[in-house]
């Protein structure tokens, strides 16, 4: 019979488990050692490929999403080596409208929904725990689940990209071009889709970083001495959280039109292309500044570390990133500035646009000063952080100019707003994506990378880039429109085209250099040890790679700059239990310790709810059956995903007043 | 739990060497990704479907010659080799058709498949038959009681394509490749989501019988 | 001789780099800039008001950014190289306490910099709106008004008039008066395009089930090209425009032959012409007024010998270009929803023979 049948008290469920040679072990139990050993058992991934697939350790999760957004980012960027393949010449025949179209449609949806966002979810999701100062995200199952819609979305995207049933209307996909009339074929249907898979993936991944950051920090970290990257990684979530559903009410919508014969977009029976382009860009410039604000992130750390001194202007800094983030979501009519909105309304964007320069100037001017104020040491993160400054604040100028309605009219859709992006996006996200390659990879793998080969990659990188877009201003000036996939002799586009197709060459040399130096380096580099930049945020206070269970002991935290302000004597947490999953849970504000909490071992139910979702989703294209049997399928591994733990899984302690005679005496003699 | 006081050390821990098992895990991410698009391919075989044909020759259906207008015939039967548009397997092709429906004025007297002066085309009733090369000859010669001949004026290739969307509109072809709804006023349910309809020759439409 | 560690040397030599690479970055950067106000269908060569005021602006903003740009530039450059032996001596120990009065100072540079910011974007809003307003003063009602109407890849003109006799016709090539306002009313038939003439105005989209309005008047005559600045399927790259503006007189006059009928043929070939043309799949699609062609779904073709170009801008309006352009226009513009015409050698010349004579 179950003890809780017999209606057995605690002290006799104690006396049954002893007997039975069960006993619940905590922290400061065994020596140390042993100790560990433990932790790594009870943390750790199961062995071999079963292990692999049902992980639900946040950094094999964040080490697969990188790979998998880089793996992705390489691809994004051998579609655009053949756009400017073919764009270097004029009536240049290398690529067919068809391909063009497919190939630029693939671009922009592999950068901003298969690369950007993920990559920065996937930094969060590792150093977000290390940096609280907690052992695992807030729902790790969840963040599995994530990678692997993730995972399965870009396949289908790219399986049917070979398949010729690839997206060809512009990774905004307006309609009614994107409608049921001028789109036939599936193509559009499958891009929608991946919206479905992306955005699913980024929702979840939000609310893990959110939760984690806020309910699981270590002791003493209150609010004001959160790190700025788990800010930036908060506000970017709280970002996604409201952005992502407009992006897919919107695709919904292009999903029924075309399948089920709605008529959201379509004007003779009452819809509106013009919705489409609203739905989209409320969704579509918060992203970008999504793709942004955890970028802001990583300089902020890294300048910190590299010039030996506190952060200027922590307050300012944080309030900047909340302020860009809700000015974000103002600007989207900035996108539609020639579609005849009425003059009134434009003018609020035109001014909410220009706006948004200040939060960033503000950021901009606080890291200058602490650069000017420190010691700056020159690797190659900090290296890329200062090519960061340079291209990002370019980008932003020509931002502020296309915020003017009369001047947007004249850039807008044509190579100038192309520039423009990607100064914006490369300089402002990219270049301090690599900042942080090179500055957390020794704490990923536990080896560095190259020094000099790292910055013939910031080089590489930095003069390419230039050469690649600058020009473009001059294009887009010049009268070159976008999405075009060749040009007259006679326009005079030749020279500055073939400018640009070879400076993508080298950009292409550079991101070849950093994969040669993260092949090279990862079994053959210098071995990092804990904390070779001497970097003060937690996850430098333990060995790299990290443990699987992140902290022996849970820090408590004394100032902001973690290990720049501890003491000798600075005090942990104890008491945990060491054989289960559990965590502490503190408040919100000041991280005071509330309640322990168990979090879930390895389960395969994440990889299995990913392949109903994407069963369902890739059936939807083409029978209405997909839907029930998709919901079948979804409820047996939700099903399983919510069976109750098993036995040992649980770490429920008993109450204080239930605790046996021997647990008493134990807690008694640890607060000696 | 408590908070204690005490020293706080870090070692560093060597990891387990895992090579074997990234070898054979690198193995299977392989295979699977390589068995994930031929489960695709195989499921969905999209190839045909989604083919934009600039290619302007007509499919190798174009011997009219083949057709016949009843399956009465002397002595032994020949029997019915089917004429296969391959068009009736691309969306891109029958959505051209679609468009040219509309654009060559067929919805003057057919409207939108209800039939009006002309008969109907959505329904089970074919008076000169519902096989695409009948389709074909039908558009090109013309028809008794007030259908045009358009040979000469609509080139081929085009034939073959409103002749795959005309029996798309009786659901004839695959659903996948049957065009949507048009951004255009409402005229019932888009091509693809019509049921099929089991056509039978020589049935003469209401619209058609003597009064 | 003093030494230098291997450090000092590879920063100076980086500081060497840097400044070179500044330098050829200015260069280069002039350069490119000056060779881009010439050029037709360029938004820094205007040749009406409204796309003057934008060049304008244009400039304003750009030399004051570039301001802001240097400025910003050589302060992250100071940071980084100033004092830098030092500051190198100082030791590598993290600050977490910097001097306050020091920590002080840099606020008060940083909320000098924020105030500038702010300065500089009200300068620019004010700027914009400005702009903005004469671009978008009420128009006259004498302005000549336009309804284009935009096709998957071409543009149909159509001239409003009272009464509809007077309505001129054309495709793709638009004459303006010098000096006078013109009102383009915008639509589309299918999906999204959006109408650009860089020398004389900024874009608008041409959205189906809307009618959006664009006013812009040329300043000197000239002939301009615009192009189609929204993707609007295969052939976005080769939908182009022309505007042409002429004295007032001259335009009127052409108004006037474009309201005429077409030509009779004059001869045998041009008579044998008007034969292919009225027997071939021309008809379905192309009206010739004055015959029996009267599609309205592909380009007006009754003074189709006046236009300077064929295919939306794309070709020029020669005998061999338009011949090319009735055998295969897919090989020119593939995608398109022109047939191939498959016509004999002998057809195809009476049927050039009469085209040419539309003027």
């Amino acid at each position: 019979m179950k003890e809780e049948e017999q209606g057995l008290t605690t002290k006799e469920k104690d006396e049954n488990a002893a007997r039975r040679g069960e006993q619940a072990l905590r922290e400061g139990d065994l020596p140390e050692e042993e100790e560990r050993r433990l932790l790594e058992k009870t943390w750790g991934d199961k062995p071999g490929f079963w292990g692999w697939v049902t992980s639900t350790n946040h950094k094999s999760i964040g080490k697969r999403f990188i790979i998998t957004a880089f793996v992705f980012f390489a691809l994004g960027g051998i579609l655009a080596a053949l756009m400017r393949i073919q764009l270097a010449r004029p009536e240049n025949t290398f690529l067919g409208p068809d391909a063009y179209n497919q190939i630029f449609t693939m671009h922009g949806t592999t950068m901003m929904f298969l690369f950007a966002i993920p990559v920065m979810e996937a930094f969060g999701i590792y150093l977000v725990p290390l940096m609280v100062g907690t052992r695992n995200v807030a729902f790790p199952r969840l963040a599995s689940f994530s990678y692997w819609i993730y995972l399965f979305g870009g396949i289908t995207l790219y399986t049917f990209f070979i398949l010729n049933i690839g997206p060809d209307m512009g990774w905004f996909s307006y309609v009614p071009l994107a409608g049921p009339e001028f789109s036939p074929g599936k193509r559009v249907d499958i891009w929608s889709q991946l919206i479905n898979f992306t955005e699913i993936s980024a929702l979840c991944a939000s609310i893990e970083i959110i939760t984690t950051a806020f309910k699981m920090r270590a002791p003493g970290l209150s609010l004001n001495r959160v790190p700025i990257f788990v800010w930036a990684m908060v506000i970017m979530s709280f970002m996604v959280t409201f952005a992502m559903p407009a992006v897919m009410t919107s695709s919904l919508f292009l999903t029924l039109d075309r399948l089920v014969g709605t008529h959201f977009y379509n004007q003779a029976e009452g819809g509106d292309p013009l919705l489409w382009q609203h739905l989209f860009w409320f969704f579509g410039h918060p992203e970008v500044y999504i793709v942004f604000i955890p970028a802001l992130g990583y300089v902020s750390s890294i300048i910190q570390t590299f010039s030996r001194r506190r952060v200027f202007g922590y307050t300012a800094l944080v309030l900047s990133m909340i302020a860009t983030g809700f000015i974000g979501f103002g600007l989207w009519v900035h996108h539609m500035f020639a579609t005849g909105l009425p003059q009134l309304g434009s003018s609020f964007f035109t001014a909410a646009s220009m706006m948004i320069a200040i939060p960033s100037g503000i950021q901009i001017f606080c890291w200058i000063a602490t650069l000017w104020s420190g010691r700056p040491r020159f690797k190659t993160p900090l290296i890329f952080i200062i090519g960061f400054f340079f291209i990002f604040v370019l980008g932003g100028l020509t931002g502020i100019m296309q915020a003017s309605v009369p001047l947007d009219l004249q850039v807008h859709d044509t190579f100038f707003v192309v520039a423009h992006f990607h100064y914006v996006l490369i300089g402002g996200s990219v270049f301090p994506l690599f900042a942080a390659f090179h500055y957390w990879f020794p704490k990923f793998t536990g080896r560095m990378l190259s020094e000099s080969l790292g910055k013939l990659t910031f080089w590489l990188m930095f003069i390419g880039f230039n050469i690649t877009f600058f020009p473009m201003h001059q294009l887009g000036l010049q009268g070159m429109p976008r999405r075009v996939y060749t040009y007259l002799p006679q326009m005079g586009w030749g020279n500055l085209n073939l400018i640009a197709s070879a400076g993508a060459f080298v950009l292409t040399l550079g991101v070849l250099v950093f994969v040669v130096n993260v092949l090279k380096s990862r079994r053959g580099g210098a071995i990092a040890g804990d904390n070779p930049w001497g970097a003060d945020t937690l996850e430098w206070g333990v060995s790299s790679p990290p443990p699987s269970y992140n902290f022996f002991r849970l820090p408590v935290v004394q100032g902001r700059e973690a290990l720049w302000v501890r003491t000798e004597d600075a005090p942990v947490v104890e008491g945990l239990r060491t054989d289960c999953r559990e965590i502490l849970v503190t408040k919100t504000l000041d991280a005071e310790p509330d309640h322990k909490l168990t979090l879930p071992h390895s389960a395969p139910w994440p990889l299995m709810m990913g392949l109903a979702a994407t069963a369902t989703f890739i059936s939807s294209c083409f029978t209405p059956w997909a839907l029930p049997g998709g919901m079948v399928l979804a409820a047996i591994a939700l099903i399983g995903w919510g069976w109750p733990k098993k036995k040992d899984e649980v770490c429920e302690p008993p109450p204080v007043e239930e605790m046996s005679d021997e647990e008493r005496k134990r807690e008694a003699a640890r607060a000696q | 739990m408590k908070v204690v006081s005490g020293q706080w050390s870090v070692v560093s821990k060597k990891r387990v060497c895992r090579r074997q098992k990234v070898e054979g895990r690198k193995l299977l991410v392989l295979a699977l990704y390589c068995l994930l698009p031929t489960a695709y391919c195989l499921l969905f075989s999209s190839c045909k479907r989604e083919e934009r044909g600039y290619r302007v020759e007509a499919p190798a259906a174009s011997r009219i010659n083949s057709v016949r207008l009843t399956e009465l015939q002397p002595g032994e039967s020949q029997p019915y080799t089917p004429v296969k548009n391959e068009y009736e397997e691309n969306a891109y092709a029958m959505n051209e058709g679609k468009r040219l429906f509309t654009w060559f004025n067929c919805v003057g007297c057919h409207s939108h498949g209800g039939g009006g002066i002309g008969p109907a085309l959505m329904d089970d009733k074919w008076i000169y038959g519902s096989q695409p090369e009948q389709i074909f000859a039908t558009i090109v010669e013309g028809r008794p009681n007030g259908m045009p001949s358009f040979r000469g004026k609509i080139p081929d290739y085009q034939v073959w394509q409103l002749a795959a969307y005309v029996r798309s509109m009786s659901a004839q072809v695959k659903s996948d490749a049957a065009p949507g709804r048009d951004d255009d006023m409402n005229v019932g349910k888009p091509e693809q989501n019509r049921s099929k309809e089991e056509p039978k020759s020589g049935s003469i439409p209401k619209s058609a019988e003597m009064p | 001789m003093k030494k230098v560690s291997s450090e000092q040397l590879a920063v100076s030599s980086e500081r060497k780099a840097v400044k070179r690479l500044c330098c050829l970055l200015l260069t280069a950067h002039c350069l490119l800039l000056t060779s881009g106000c010439r050029g037709e269908q360029s938004v820094l060569n205007p040749a009406g008001p409204q796309a003057g005021h934008v060049s304008r602006l244009w400039w304003l903003m750009f030399y004051v950014e570039a301001g802001v740009f240097l400025l910003v530039c050589i302060a992250v450059l100071l940071a980084i190289f100033r004092r830098r032996r030092e500051r190198k001596k100082s030791g590598d120990e993290p600050d977490t306490s910097p001097d306050p009065q020091r920590e002080q100072r840099m606020t008060r540079v940083i909320m000098g910099a924020v105030g500038m910011t702010l300065v500089i974007l009200f300068v620019f809003l004010i700027a914009s709106f400005t702009t903005g307003r004469g671009l978008y003063s009420p128009s006259d009602s004498q302005a000549l008004s336009i309804k284009i109407t935009g096709h998957q890849w071409w543009w149909d003109v159509e001239y409003d008039a009272v009464p509809a006799s007077n309505i001129v016709h054309t495709a793709n090539e638009i004459h303006i008066p010098v000096g006078q306002l013109v009102k383009f009313r915008l639509t589309a038939d299918d999906v999204i395009h959006s109408f650009w003439v860089p020398n004389l105005s900024g874009k608008k989209d041409l959205i189906p089930g809307h009618e959006i309005i664009l006013e812009f008047q040329a300043n000197s005559p000239g002939e301009f090209r615009g192009q189609c600045a929204e993707f609007c399927g295969y052939q976005h790259a080769h939908m182009g425009l022309t505007i042409i503006a002429e004295p007032p007189d001259k335009f009127y006059e052409w108004m006037n032959g474009q309201r005429t009928p077409a030509a009779q043929p004059a001869n045998e070939s041009e008579q044998r012409g008007q034969q292919v043309f009225l027997n071939s799949p021309c008809i379905m699609c192309h009206t010739i007024r004055g015959t029996d062609a009267g599609g309205r779904l592909a380009p007006e073709l009754t003074h189709l010998a006046s236009r300077k170009t064929i295919a939306a801008s794309t070709l020029p309006n020669t005998r061999g270009h338009l011949g090319g352009w009735i055998i295969n226009s897919q090989e020119i513009k593939p995608g398109n929803h022109m047939p191939p015409v498959p016509l004999s050698s002998e057809e195809l010349q009476a049927l050039l023979d009469y085209l040419g004579s539309l003027k």
